[in-house]
């Protein structure tokens, strides 16, 4: 009982990391691309972060298991291969099921091979540690990544279409910002939430 | 030729790689320091960006689609991507040693840039010719290019402002960035292609 206890609370601790403290969006500023361009909506964005996060934990898990038999010069490629593998796998699926979320998300579902958060906790963590915590990081990770766009889909969603999930909010008279579903405000957007994570990081140290 | 001309001018200008489509913003963001090294990062993407455009093009068309195999092209893509970014720096080492000194530390980095894949990508979706996807490849690679220039430039100006603290570093040099793709807007009103 103590020793599960004490495995849960590593879980909860290693989970934390990896959404709030390590967030890689807000903190390591890693896999921009897909974070400012699948944003323009709340399903987009949630559809992109859990596509991200189901790679992420997948390649993790494999690499982890066969970090023994990589040899060391070639790893990259392995790597990519692997990503790759479940990248098509994800793209596949989405397509039989979800059509119209990999009709707006496009080739950024293919894109998600060079994703660098991928490659980063592949080579950072994976390549490293046992096959449960790989697992764990790569959800971890992916959750903080998949939260992350979700808070920039909700904010340019509601500021740019005046939507959330696709329902009208404000009613007829409500003129829409649409500067925020463009492409600059994805930069805008994102310019002040990563200022507003830093300036409550430096309120709580 | 008319048609080739517009389309360059497209990829350079309206549909611009970073302002108006993401493609590549890793690079964009991290290696826009100073001027120099965005611009040497700018040469190195030009150049794997239409050699492998020119490749994976080959690959599809004389391989994956004769056998049925359309849905093995990200993997292909990666791989051949990979493949002649490693070719081209073993080239450059050995050929052309002044060019290696100047681009070599880049070409790493490039194999994950989603620029060189999402362009590769781009040329089989919108079913460009060879001659097309050369030309996409390498006028895309050049409005990365202007427009990581113009992103550093501004940036080393940006160290000798002072922002409120919480926008110091990343969100005061993304807020530019959005300035800037807001000025590239403009671009979007011209319907050429």
């Amino acid at each position: 009982m103590e020793k599960a206890n004490n495995g849960f609370k590593r879980l909860l601790t290693q989970m934390k990391s990896g959404i709030i403290d390590n967030n890689p969006t807000f903190v390591l500023v890693l896999g921009m691309c897909p974070t400012l361009a699948t944003t323009t909506s709340v399903t987009n964005a949630l559809g992109m972060g859990l596509a991200t996060t189901a790679v992420l934990a997948f390649s993790n898990l494999f690499i982890s298991l066969l970090r023994n038999i990589i040899p060391k010069q070639v790893r990259i490629a392995s790597y990519i291969v692997i990503i790759s593998g479940f990248v098509t796998a994800v793209e596949m699926l989405m397509k039989a099921y979800l059509p119209s979320l990999d009709e707006s998300l496009g080739v950024f579902i293919s894109l998600i091979v060079v994703n660098c958060i991928i490659l980063a906790r592949a080579e950072a963590f994976a390549s490293k540690n046992k096959p449960l915590p790989s697992l764990i990081d790569g959800i971890s990770i992916g959750l903080g990544f998949t939260l992350a766009l979700a808070l920039l889909g909700t904010v340019r969603e509601i500021i740019g279409a005046g939507t959330f999930f696709g329902v009208p909010l404000f009613g007829d008279a409500y003129q829409p910002a649409q500067l925020f579903i463009m492409p600059a405000g994805a930069f805008i957007t994102l310019a002040c939430l990563m200022a507003g994570v830093n300036y409550l990081r430096s309120r709580k140290r | 030729m008319k048609e080739i001309f517009l389309l360059m001018f497209s990829a350079i200008f309206i549909e611009n790689f970073i302002f108006a489509r993401f493609y590549g913003c890793c690079p964009f963001l991290g290696v826009s320091e100073k001027p120099d090294t965005a611009l040497g990062m700018g040469m190195a993407v030009t150049f794997v960006m239409t050699v492998s455009s020119a490749a994976t093009w080959t690959v599809y068309e004389y391989l994956l689609l004769p056998f049925g195999l359309q849905y093995l092209k990200t993997i292909a893509f990666i791989l051949v991507i990979a493949g002649l970014v490693q070719f081209i720096e073993m080239f450059l080492k050995k050929f052309v040693p002044a060019l290696y000194s100047s681009l070599g530390i880049f070409l790493p980095l490039i194999t994950t840039n989603c620029a060189v894949l999402g362009a590769a990508l781009t040329n089989i979706q919108n079913g460009y010719n060879f001659a097309e996807s050369v030309a996409f490849g390498f006028s895309a690679a050049l409005g990365f290019t202007m427009a990581i220039v113009i992103f550093a430039g501004v940036r080393a100006r940006l160290r000798l402002a002072s922002p409120p603290k919480p926008f110091k570093g990343m969100p005061i040099a993304l807020l530019t960035a959005g300035l800037i793709a807001m000025a590239f807007m403009g671009f979007s009103g011209m319907r050429i292609a």
